[in-house]
């Protein structure tokens, strides 16, 4: 059974390689590659897989999923300017794609020490905008 | 695998009703979609790439290109609209969602090598919103044994 916990941030980025000229990077990431940055409300949802225990009924416990999410997750990404303050976005364009990788890095063990499995991330940048990550094979 | 999924939003009217069916036929199969003028709804379509983000950009494809893409294939055919009359797929064909969303996928898919010819990713589903609680989604063309 597939169950999804939904958690919220805030944080600014820019995107843009400093390897291109500001018309290659405006051309490749639009307005997002504005030098001083922008901010986004971001709607992360946590998706993770097992079986219901026959005992408690439960896949797991949430408010352990929560917790994790709170601390690999939020407690890092909160109000932060990520380029300038979140690893590894001091070397890599934050877009919503690699800010949606890093996050299952960071979830993907922790959440397998509870018992079930990281199944996908999705993660909406903007009411328009959204990517979904996984490593784990469609079952 | 990543899959990026943009959402835009396009009106149009329509008015359901087919051909062969009787005056009391369509009105007893489409309801009040069938009256006489038509009516209208505000569509969300959401459109899915795949594919593994470029290691330099990090996108699975650049948005304005993703937005030029929709826009000439589909948003500029349709928005503001009547599917019935003045979009010729439509002419024998019942503008229902069902129909629109294969209609809708038939076109990126046609654009498709003429945008991104020349990358990686590929079309990983189409989702469209006739109203808030009317949905229909279609998984990857290629995955599906008929349309």
């Amino acid at each position: 059974m597939l169950i999804t916990r939904k958690a919220e941030f805030s944080a600014s980025h820019v995107c843009a390689d400093p390897r291109l000229s500001t018309e290659e990077n405006e051309r490749l990431y639009g307005r997002e590659s504005r030098p001083l940055g922008h901010g986004h409300n971001y709607v992360l949802e946590v998706t993770v897989c097992g079986d219901v225990d026959p005992v408690h009924g439960m896949v797991l416990d949430l408010k352990a999923l929560k917790e994790i999410i709170r601390k690999q997750v939020l407690d890092v990404y909160d109000h932060r300017f990520l380029n300038h303050e979140v690893p590894p976005f001091d070397r890599i364009v934050p877009t919503a794609e690699n800010v949606a990788r890093d996050i299952w890095r960071r979830l993907k063990d922790p959440i397998g020490r509870l018992g079930p499995v990281l199944h996908s991330i999705r993660l909406h940048e903007s009411d328009d905008l959204f990517v979904e990550y996984s490593e784990t094979p469609a079952r | 695998m990543t899959t990026l999924t943009r959402r835009y939003r396009f009106s149009a009217s329509h008015q359901l009703r087919a051909a062969s069916y009787s005056e009391q036929r369509n009105r007893e199969v489409f309801g009040k979609c069938s009256n006489a003028f038509g009516h209208g709804h505000n569509y969300y379509l959401e459109v899915s790439v795949q594919g593994d983000p470029d290691p330099r950009t990090g996108m699975v494809l650049p948005r304005e290109a993703l937005d030029r893409w929709v826009t000439g294939a589909v948003l500029d055919r349709i928005d503001h609209t009547h599917l019935n009359t003045e979009v010729p797929d439509f002419r024998k064909l019942v503008p229902t969602s069902e129909n629109l969303v294969l209609v809708v996928e038939s076109w990126l898919v046609d654009a498709w090598g003429e945008h991104f010819g020349d990358q990686p990713a590929r079309l990983a589903g189409v989702r469209l919103e006739e109203t808030p609680r009317n949905s229909f989604r279609l998984p990857p063309p290629g995955s599906r044994d008929t349309q």
